[in-house]
Parts: structure tokens; C-alpha cells; sequence
């Protein structure tokens, strides 16, 4: 039986990496996942951890001091939000392409412009393509659970990994939490072995590829992402039999017999739950899928998951200015298309944009569109804006 | 198992201490063994402008994580808020709105727009004046907030409160005894109209 607690989702985080006690943590604030390195240099300064705590003048060198560490040998992390991780970005594809299972905390935030501090998902959808496992958080549980996890995915695969959720609405906020013992954690995440490093063998890291090799270190990067999906499941089950908690790359609820649902990730799949709960009390067949593991995509679980559904909704908290559908969107009709599924009826919602509020309201303003989809066969517009002023 | 969730909006500005009173309340709330949220609604971040913080406490986790718009109960910090703020906006009228002032909780109804619920008024800033030298009016607010609601029971409540500021002011005995009687104060002096 685990400890009962009450945390807010950064504390839960740095609680995690105190457990765990890694070797270096590259460290640059911003809003909203500054206290994650606030609460963590606190351990470090009351010798709670040995932890070498590097504070530098920008993300760009937060993530570089990662790289240098990891590639030497260490347990690297860092935590970062908004334009820090954007101000990551040509380090995210170092990191990622040398093969450094680096951890990186991430509290969601919009992007500026307007300046904006509150949640979406617009800086992690930016980096999506960079190469590293994702996984998102519903809650500051699920937060600290798949922090626990990360070190043992990453490291498996050799590719680094973000751990999100969203800003202010679980990094601020306080709820309860059932923490899992020390001596549980220590023996769970393991000591880091890596098969190459900077100090044993001399190596170079990040050298120049001509095309000769270049394509070819590629097809390797996207193997490892390939072969993540079974890690992430395995270290998923063995977290299970520790605590009880059962994850897996998505999260159905009450999908049994549902034929209107969406797809949707973060904290708004709890808020869409109660939604889910209230319609099938009045009788309508919904449900919804949550995707924890966003990198690598359940592309095949999430086409099956939708099969038999009539229409589904995919909400994205980011848009990606195509002109028409959100990152997720994209990525579950090419799912769909890849098994042969034709049949449901698909909706892109963009919601929650900088933070505006996504209520059960909200939730069943979209299964009452897909209702009268359903209903109708007509899709209308599939590129739609939720609660928004027009 | 019944789940009646209490949702609570807090109002205050910017520096009083809201938010830190809607984390005390989930910590007091959680002591006595429920489910709680307690969680800030971040604007403008600058001291003095208007805030609002929210707690949920239920008897079962509760998976919402949107703000509060038909509250339970709603407190305010700084009763200047009443002329600018619609702080009865979605209360329920079997709930109670609880102000921070000297008036009388019928001197506040008029500014309440029709509200038809409990008004109650506890003077936390003249209190914790008295009791702690300083205005910090969290101690005797919370207090007021535990008696007119009921989320916790009385004496579970002063006693976990005991054990934190014993635990928080370790160092600081004589402020230990300055909150408990501000603490018991505030649920003593706390007027309902």
C-alpha cells in the first residue's frame, strides 16, 4: 500500500526525482514548471539527493548540460514549459538522434503570441516530431506514475523522454496522491548502465554524417521508436503489480457498445469522463479514449479502439494551422486510413486554447454534434473551434 | 458509496492569500480523510488585482478539472471585491457566501444583488490583528468557512490545525497559540445573517 499524500502535479514531479536522486539536473525556470527545479534545488541543498543541480542562463544550455551529462554516463533531467521547450528545440533533435534517454518534466503552456502563461498543448505539439517518447498526464497521479516509469522506458530504447502535463490545472493544483515507497522506487527504476558513454570507452558523439550514413542512423532513431510501444506496455504492467495502476498507451473508458466518442488527452479527459458518465446515465452510447502515450502513437490500438464507433470527435489542444485539423487529428485519420477504417465520421476540435476553461459543458457541446452526425450522416464543417466567441 | 461534493469559490486579490487559504482548506479537508482539489485561477499575476481560487472536497476522487461556476459556498477575502466582482455569480442559494468585514451580514446583503442565501461576516483582519499582531487573515477565515459549512467536523479540524502550526511554527511557540485563538475565534465570532 502505497502513501497517502496530497501534492500538486510540479510538487509530485520533483517528489519523484527526489526518489529517484539522478545524477545532474539541467536547470532554467519558467512558468509553469518553475517550482519543479524550485522544490528539487531544495532537496539538493538540504542533501536529500546527490544530485549535481546545474543552473544555467537558458533552456538551450539547460538541455545542452543534459546532453553533455547523459553522454558522459549520467542520469540526466530537466523540466521546462512553453518557449523554454521551444528554445529547446535544436537540442531536443541532438538529443534525441545520440540516443541520450535524457527525462524532461514538461508543464504544458500556450505559446505567445498573445503572451499567454495558461495551459494548452501547443508547446509539446511543437516538438512532437523531434524524436522523444511522450506521455501525457490526466492528473498529478498519473504525473508522478509515468515520472516513475520514464527512466526505465528511455533508457530501454535509448531515446529521451517528456513527461507532460498540463500547466496550472494539475501543476498548481493540489489534490490527493498515493506516492509509492523509496526503497519501492529505487528498486523500480534501477541504476542507469549505459552500453556507451563519454568517460568508459572514448566516443564520438554527434559527428557529422554524410549522406552515407545519415538516412541510416535515421532508420534506426524511428526502430527504437517503434520498438518503445512494447517497452512502454511492459514497464506499464510492472508498474502494476508494484502499485495497482494499470496504464497502457490508451486509456478507454466506457467504450464498451459506444458509437459517438472522442479522443483526447491531459487533464480534460478526467472533465470529459464526467461528461461521458452524466450521458450514459440519460442512455446515449459514449465513451472516450485517452491517449497517455502520445510518442510513440498507438496508430493501430486507436484505429481498433474507433472501429465501430458511428462518429468521433478528436480534441486538440494546439492547432497546427493546416487549414484544416489539429496535430492528433492528423495522426488518428492516418491511423484510421492505415487499418481500412472508413466508416466513423471524424471531427477535429481545437478547445482550451491558453487556458480557457473546458467544462463537462463543453464536452457535451461535442457529443451533441456527433449525436446529430450520427443521426444525419452529414459531417458539415470537420475543422471546428470549441467554445469560442465568433 | 454517495459522493456530495462541496465546491467552494474563493475571491480575493492579488498578495492576501486566498490561493494559500483554498490549499489550507484542501490540506484540512484531506486530514479528515476525503478527496480534495484546491487550485488557483491565474490572470494577470500582479499584486492587488483580483483572484479567485477553488476547492472541491468529495468523498470520492472527483475527475472534473475545470473552475467552479455554481459554487457550494463562496468566500471572500477583501470585502472591496462586493463592488466589483460578482461574487454570488452561480451560488447556491442553500449555500452561503462568507465575507471578511466588520459589518454585519445585513449591512453586506444589499451590495449582494438579491442573493437569497446565508450571508455571514467575520472580522478575520481585526482578529488576527488581536491575536497575531498582523493582518493575516487566513486563520480566522478558514475557521469561519469549517463552522458555516460543515465540510469538517469542529474538533477534527481545530486539532489537525494544531498539529501543522505546531509542525509549521516549531521554532515560534508563541505564534502557535496566537493562530489557535485566532482559529477558534473565527469560528466563534463568525456572524450568519
Amino acid at each position: 500500500m502505497g502513501i497517502r499524500e496530497r501534492l500538486s502535479g510540479n510538487e509530485a514531479i520533483a517528489y519523484a526525482m527526489k526518489q529517484i536522486d539522478p545524477d545532474v539536473m539541467g536547470a532554467f525556470p519558467i512558468t509553469p514548471s518553475t517550482e519543479i527545479p524550485q522544490y528539487f534545488s531544495s532537496y539538493v541543498d538540504n542533501g536529500e539527493v546527490n544530485t549535481e543541480f546545474i543552473a544555467v542562463e537558458s533552456e538551450h544550455s539547460a538541455l545542452s548540460t543534459c546532453i553533455g551529462a547523459q553522454a558522459a554516463g549520467a542520469r540526466a533531467v530537466s523540466a521546462t514549459s512553453s518557449c523554454g521547450l521551444i528554445y529547446m528545440a535544436e537540442m531536443l533533435y541532438v538529443a534525441a538522434s545520440n540516443r541520450l534517454p535524457i527525462t524532461l518534466a514538461v508543464s504544458c503552456r500556450a505559446l505567445s503570441g498573445p503572451i499567454n502563461i495558461n495551459n494548452d498543448h501547443s508547446d509539446a505539439m511543437s516538438v512532437r516530431d523531434c524524436g522523444w517518447l511522450m506521455l501525457f498526464a490526466e492528473t498529478n497521479q498519473e504525473a508522478y506514475d509515468n515520472y516513475l516509469q520514464a527512466m526505465r522506458i528511455g533508457e530501454a530504447v535509448g531515446l529521451p523522454i517528456m513527461i507532460c502535463q498540463d500547466g496550472f490545472i494539475t501543476s498548481h493544483a493540489i489534490e490527493n496522491i498515493e506516492l509509492v515507497e523509496d526503497d519501492k522506487v529505487k528498486a523500480f527504476v534501477g541504476e542507469y548502465t549505459p552500453q556507451h558513454t563519454l568517460l568508459k570507452n572514448p566516443m564520438a558523439v554527434g559527428p557529422y554524417a554524410t549522406p552515407v550514413y545519415y538516412i541510416e542512423s535515421k532508420r534506426q532513431q524511428a526502430q527504437a521508436m517503434i520498438d518503445a510501444k512494447r517497452v512502454v506496455r511492459a514497464v506499464a504492467d510492472e508498474f502494476a503489480r508494484m502499485t495497482g495502476r494499470q496504464y497502457d498507451l490508451l486509456e478507454s473508458y466506457r467504450m464498451e457498445d459506444a458509437e459517438r466518442a472522442i479522443v483526447i488527452m491531459g487533464s480534460s479527459a478526467g472533465t470529459a469522463k464526467q461528461a461521458v458518465d452524466e450521458l450514459r446515465e440519460l442512455g446515449e452510447k459514449v465513451g472516450l479514449i485517452k491517449i497517455r502515450c502520445f510518442r510513440p502513437f498507438p496508430a493501430e490500438e486507436l484505429a481498433q479502439a474507433l472501429r465501430n464507433t458511428l462518429a468521433f470527435g478528436v480534441m486538440d489542444k494546439a492547432d497546427s494551422f493546416n487549414a484544416h485539423c489539429g496535430p492528433i487529428y492528423a495522426e488518428t485519420a492516418a491511423a484510421l486510413y492505415a487499418q481500412g477504417v472508413g466508416a466513423p465520421k471524424g471531427i477535429s476540435y481545437i478547445y482550451g486554447l491558453g487556458g480557457r476553461d473546458v467544462r463537462v459543458e463543453s464536452i457535451k457541446r461535442v457529443f451533441s454534434d456527433l449525436e446529430e452526425i450520427s443521426r444525419t450522416g452529414e459531417t458539415g464543417e470537420t475543422y471546428r473551434y470549441l467554445d469560442v466567441r465568433e | 458509496m454517495k459522493n456530495e461534493m462541496i465546491e467552494i469559490r474563493w475571491h480575493g486579490r492579488g498578495g492576501q492569500g486566498a490561493k494559500t487559504a483554498a490549499l489550507l482548506l484542501a490540506d484540512a479537508a484531506f486530514h479528515t480523510g476525503k478527496f480534495v482539489q484546491g487550485f488557483p485561477e491565474y490572470g494577470p499575476e500582479r499584486m492587488g488585482a483580483p483572484i479567485t481560487a477553488y476547492n472541491r472536497i468529495s468523498e470520492r476522487r472527483c475527475t472534473v478539472h475545470s473552475n467552479i461556476y455554481e459554487p457550494d459556498y463562496v468566500v471572500v477575502v477583501d470585502e472591496t471585491l462586493l463592488s466589483c466582482v460578482e461574487v454570488t455569480a452561480g451560488l447556491k442559494p442553500e449555500g452561503a457566501i462568507i465575507i471578511n468585514s466588520g459589518k454585519t451580514p445585513q449591512a453586506l446583503r444589499e451590495l449582494l444583488k438579491g442573493y437569497t442565501g446565508r450571508v455571514c461576516t467575520i472580522d478575520a483582519g481585526r482578529i488576527s490583528e488581536e491575536e497575531l499582531g498582523k493582518n493575516f487573515p487566513n486563520t480566522p477565515m478558514l475557521a469561519a468557512v469549517v463552522k458555516v459549512s460543515g465540510i469538517v467536523e469542529p474538533d477534527a479540524f481545530v486539532t489537525n490545525m494544531e498539529q501543522s502550526f505546531r509542525h509549521k511554527f516549531a521554532a515560534k511557540p508563541q505564534v502557535v497559540e496566537g493562530n489557535l485563538h485566532a482559529l477558534r475565534r473565527g469560528m466563534e465570532e463568525v456572524r450568519v445573517g
